[in-house]
Formats: C-alpha cells, structure tokens, sequence
C-alpha cells in the first residue's frame, strides 16, 4: 500500500453543490468515529495549522448542537451548526454554518465505513445552498496570504 | 486575481446554463448559434449569457466580423482546477494529523473482528 493510494480525493457534481471528500484511515471505524465526537481529541486535527482552535460547546449527539472559533491573532472565525443524526461508528450527520456568513449553511454527512484489515474509509458529503457558495468554499483561502505562503513552501520542499 | 474579480466569476458560474456552456468551451470555440443549439432558449438569451461571462473575464470573443466565435480563458480553468486541488491539499494535511492522532490514541476500543486463537499462515489468509 503506497502513500498515493490513501491520499485525500475531492469529488464535486455538475448538477448539485455538493462537494465530497474521501479518505481512508489505518484505524478501526469506532476510533475514526471517535476522534470526530470527541472535543478534546477534534482539536488535536481539525484545525488549520496557522490557526488556533478552541472550543465553545460541543455536544456531539442526535438532536445536540455545537460552536467552535479558530484564531489567529486579533482575528476570529465562528462555525456552528447542530447534530441531526449521530449513530456510533456509522454516520453523522450535521449542519454547518461559518459565522463570517451567517446566511450560509451546509448539511455535512459523515459516513464511516470499515474497510478490510481494520481500516476505515470516510466520506465526507456537503450539500451547499448554490454553486456560488459551493466554489467560495473551494476557493476559501485565496484570499489569505500565509496559505499561498505555505504552497510555495510546499512546492519547494518537493524540488 | 482581487476579491471583485473573483466575485464576478463566481457569479457568472452560479448559472446552470452558464456552466455547461463553459464545459462545452472547454473542447473549443463554438459561435452563439452553435453554444444555443442544445438549449430551450433563444439566441438573445444565450448572448446574455455569454455577456455576462465575457464581463467576468472567463470567455472572450474574437473579432472575426461573420463568427466572432467564443473563446474559453484558459487561465480561468485552471484557477478553478487549483482551488481544488488547493482545497484537496488543505484536507490532506488535516487527516495526516488525525492519521497521527489515530496512531497516539490507545487501542481501547473492542475490535470488529477479534483475532483467532492461534496464528494462521499467510497463505491461509484471503
């Protein structure tokens, strides 16, 4: 098994604003699922590098809700949105919204599927209210400095 | 590319129409009256559309007076295929650091499948 095989894909839809990312983990279902229901643990990888994650509340089950802020320096981002669904080791379903556009929100699914060899493949579905969000969401980043900065650092380091 | 810029080019693609007209641009230039065959619209609405993508700077149209066929900007293509990959390479290095977080977390969990008593050979394994 190469490295390449497992990397992340993103898939999109001409048709439907959706953006899917697949990507496949060296760990069973239920400790994928767990890092992703877990604050103390989600804050370990979610988060941008440049940016510092904290969060608000985080009640990760059917019917609960959450908010959390990434910061760097003076400037913050909010993002929340609730659990619709969650079933153990399975699935999570949930809404997202980032604060800097309030009217904006996402429905994320998350399904969690064992692979052989005690691994996991996750797939990660969000549905976007229109094509202009969906390629503002793609495209989020363009405007920060310090991530070009890191793409450049990126092809350098590959020469 | 400045954040107006941009903006208009997002709009511009948010059309279904629109879309599809610059995915059919992408195989080469076609005139108004070729880009309006498929669709249930007339010439005058095509041409709306393609104004309003050629403001956006995505196509351009030649000055050939009879054909003046439409022409796909290559360079707004490929700022589409990098935002992807860009945002491909972002998730990348967010699950390198769950792989890590994954590999520090105990193995507490009870395995899906538990191991047989003893050790079969590689052979036997499928």
């Amino acid at each position: 098994m190469t490295t390449t095989t497992r990397e992340t894909e993103i898939t999109t839809d001409p048709k439907v604003p959706v953006i899917r990312i697949t990507r496949e983990f060296d760990a069973l279902p239920a400790k994928v699922f767990r890092a992703h229901t877990d604050p103390d643990l989600l804050v370990q990888w979610l988060g941008p590098r440049d940016l510092e994650m904290t969060i608000d509340y985080f009640d990760c089950r059917t019917g609960g809700s959450y908010r959390y802020l990434h910061r760097r320096g003076a400037d913050e981002f909010g993002f929340h949105g609730s659990f619709h669904e969650v079933r153990p080791d399975t699935v999570i379903v949930q809404t997202f919204t980032f604060e800097g556009f309030p009217d904006g929100v996402a429905l994320e699914r998350a399904d969690f599927e064992a692979l052989d060899g005690g691994r996991t493949r996750l797939t990660v579905t969000s549905l976007v209210g229109s094509f202009e969000e969906r390629d503002a969401i793609l495209a989020s980043g363009m405007d920060h400095g310090v991530r070009e900065g890191y793409e450049k650092l990126d092809e350098l380091l590959r020469k | 590319m400045p954040a107006d810029a941009l903006s208009r080019v997002f709009a511009a693609l948010s059309d279904p129409i629109r879309r599809d007209m610059v995915a059919r641009l992408a195989d080469g230039d076609a005139t108004v009256n070729e880009l309006a065959e498929p669709y249930h619209v007339t010439v005058q609405a095509v041409s709306k559309h393609l104004k309003v993508l050629e403001d956006a700077g995505v196509v351009s149209r030649s000055r050939d007076a009879q054909r003046r066929p439409v022409h796909l900007e290559a360079e707004v293509f490929d700022l589409m295929t990098r935002w992807i990959e860009r945002y491909r390479r972002q998730a990348e290095e967010r699950y390198r650091r769950l792989d890590d977080l994954l590999r520090s977390m105990p193995g507490d969990e009870t395995p899906a499948r538990p191991e047989p008593p003893t050790t079969p050979s590689k052979e036997n394994r499928k």
